[in-house]
């Protein structure tokens, strides 16, 4: 029982060990541009471009979704102007975040992980590295700055869509007129409720691409261990993105 | 010169090298032979820091490697030509951006110049048309030529072969034996190549050193290897089951998992 605990209690420091040392080497990494600068331009295309349509597909029915449901929710008693606010609001703050990040955990993150797992161990890392790259400038670098950027874009996206199809929901399907629908959306409008959304998304964009960097280059075997390291990858992403979404609301909006 | 001296290196409790000391001299092709799963593999990949040694060192001209920075190490991996085993292209990028790769880490080199080096590499493997190719569109024998173009390409001065020959048809094998031995008169360079392949080793290798149980158990010219008393080496050679050579049961196939595994770390 003893060596069991002592036997995880070592696993657990080294784990915290391996993560310390892999962002370390990526922190160390920032210093070569000449490798990272171009290859980032391409990530920020085949992570950000490539993923906007299923950012847009789920805004779009969260959207209608909402609107729906917050007029079956208000009764008569609640004007249903306020259908606008309800849309705006959980759109920008919450669900537009929150969704697109849950979606692109399993889009981007598990590609990251597949692929450099795979890179992994079919030994194109080691590769780079004989061939005078260091391969968190190639491979991490580019990916997690990526995925900073890009995300917030992909989720502002989102959000528009998601309010587009809120307001073509409510003034189509409900008795809401589009001044109606408009004005509840305007009322307690801050600018920063969109900030918010931004910036956990870009802490997502973070999370993501950092745990499937850090997971792909940690994956060792054959392929097995890559399907393992693309199924932890999503799974770690969707509950980091739980928590960073507690620690926000915790942090900016106490 | 590469001078791998005392050289441990163990993966958990499976100790692999345990004491393997060799000199390779300038301008010479050495050969390791060795069963599989001995550590040939392993003891390469400290030459380019890929792996750090438990005790011991490797020296390249003069520098121990495990006690390079990265940016010496950077500097040193420059010098060396490095063709793995399955050839390690990348699945992403076409033929011609694989070789071109190495050669794109040099400032100094013009757009104009890697594409000439580029395709001086492709031609020099008879491979000239197949610069816009994806590696999945090549056969196994072709991927390994391409690896070689892209080690050749940096006219490196130390040239490091991981079983250039396995999984090839003989036909395919010897091609390969005629490239490296091209790629040595053209560029000069410093050898090493890894095999079980002895029909490979007689061809290319200037020496051969066999690798048992963690250390060198002979080495040799050609001549003196073919021409062994050597039980252990004699048995390798000649291909025969029975013998002295004990094959170790902990590299067997888990073993040599295990190895590997720990290799990548």
């Amino acid at each position: 029982m003893l060596a069991m605990v002592g036997s995880r209690a070592v696993g657990l420091v080294e784990g915290f060990g391996h993560v310390g040392y892999f962002l370390v080497d990526s922190v160390r990494a920032f210093s070569d541009v000449r490798t990272w600068g171009p290859r980032t331009l391409q990530q920020m295309r085949r992570l950000g471009v490539d993923s906007l349509p299923i950012a847009l597909f789920i805004a779009a029915f969260t959207g209608i979704t909402l609107a729906l449901l917050a007029s079956y929710v208000f009764t008569s008693t609640v004007p249903l102007y306020l259908v606008g606010t309800l849309v705006g609001k959980t759109i920008m703050m919450e669900l537009g975040p929150v969704l697109t990040g849950l979606a692109l955990a399993g889009r981007v993150g598990a590609n990251i992980a597949a692929e450099l797992g795979t890179m992994q161990v079919t030994e194109q890392v080691d590769a780079l590295e004989t061939l005078a790259y260091n391969p968190y400038a190639y491979l991490v670098i580019p990916r997690v700055l990526a995925g900073i950027v890009m995300f917030p874009m992909i989720v502002a996206f989102a959000m528009a869509m998601g309010v587009f199809t809120g307001w073509f929901a409510a003034t189509t399907l409900l008795p809401i007129t589009n001044a109606q629908f408009v004005r509840g959306l305007q009322l307690y409008f801050h600018p920063f409720d969109a900030q918010y959304g931004l910036i956990k998304s870009a802490s997502f964009g973070l999370v993501i691409t950092l745990i499937g960097c850090y997971l792909g280059m940690s994956t060792r075997g054959g392929a097995e261990a890559v399907g393992s390291a693309t199924t932890r990858t999503v799974v770690y992403s969707a509950e980091m993105i739980l928590v960073l979404d507690a620690f926000w609301a915790v942090v900016l909006l106490r | 010169m590469i001078a791998f001296a005392d050289l441990h290196k163990a993966f958990e409790a499976n100790r692999v090298l345990e004491g393997f000391t060799l000199d390779v001299r300038d301008g010479e092709t050495m050969v390791i032979i060795g069963y599989s799963g001995t550590g040939k593999s392993v003891a390469l990949k400290h030459v380019v820091g890929l792996l750090e040694p438990d005790a011991g060192h490797v020296e390249v001209d003069g520098k121990i490697v495990s006690e390079l920075r990265r940016p010496e190490l950077t500097e040193l991996r420059t010098t060396i030509g490095y063709v793995f085993q399955f050839a390690a292209l990348f699945d992403s990028l076409t033929i011609f951006e694989n070789v071109a790769l190495g050669l794109r880490r040099n400032r100094d080199l013009a757009e104009a110049d890697v594409t000439q080096r580029v395709r001086e590499a492709l031609r020099m493997v008879d491979l000239p048309r197949a610069e816009e190719h994806m590696p999945s569109e090549l056969s196994g024998g072709m991927r390994k030529r391409v690896g070689l173009a892209r080690a050749i390409a940096l006219r490196p001065k130390y040239m490091l072969y991981d079983e250039p020959t396995t999984g090839l048809d003989p036909v395919t094998s010897a091609v390969i034996d005629q490239l490296i031995v091209r790629a040595r008169e053209a560029l000069g360079a410093t050898s090493i190549v890894i095999t079980h392949d002895m029909r490979s080793a007689y061809t290319v290798g200037d020496r051969i050193a066999m690798l048992y149980q963690g250390k060198v158990q002979q080495v040799g010219t050609v001549e003196e290897i073919k021409g062994t008393a050597d039980p252990v080496v004699r048995q390798f050679i000649e291909g025969r089951p029975d013998g002295r050579a004990v094959v170790r049961a902990s590299l067997g196939e888990a073993g040599r998992a295990a190895a590997l595994e720990g290799a990548e770390t």
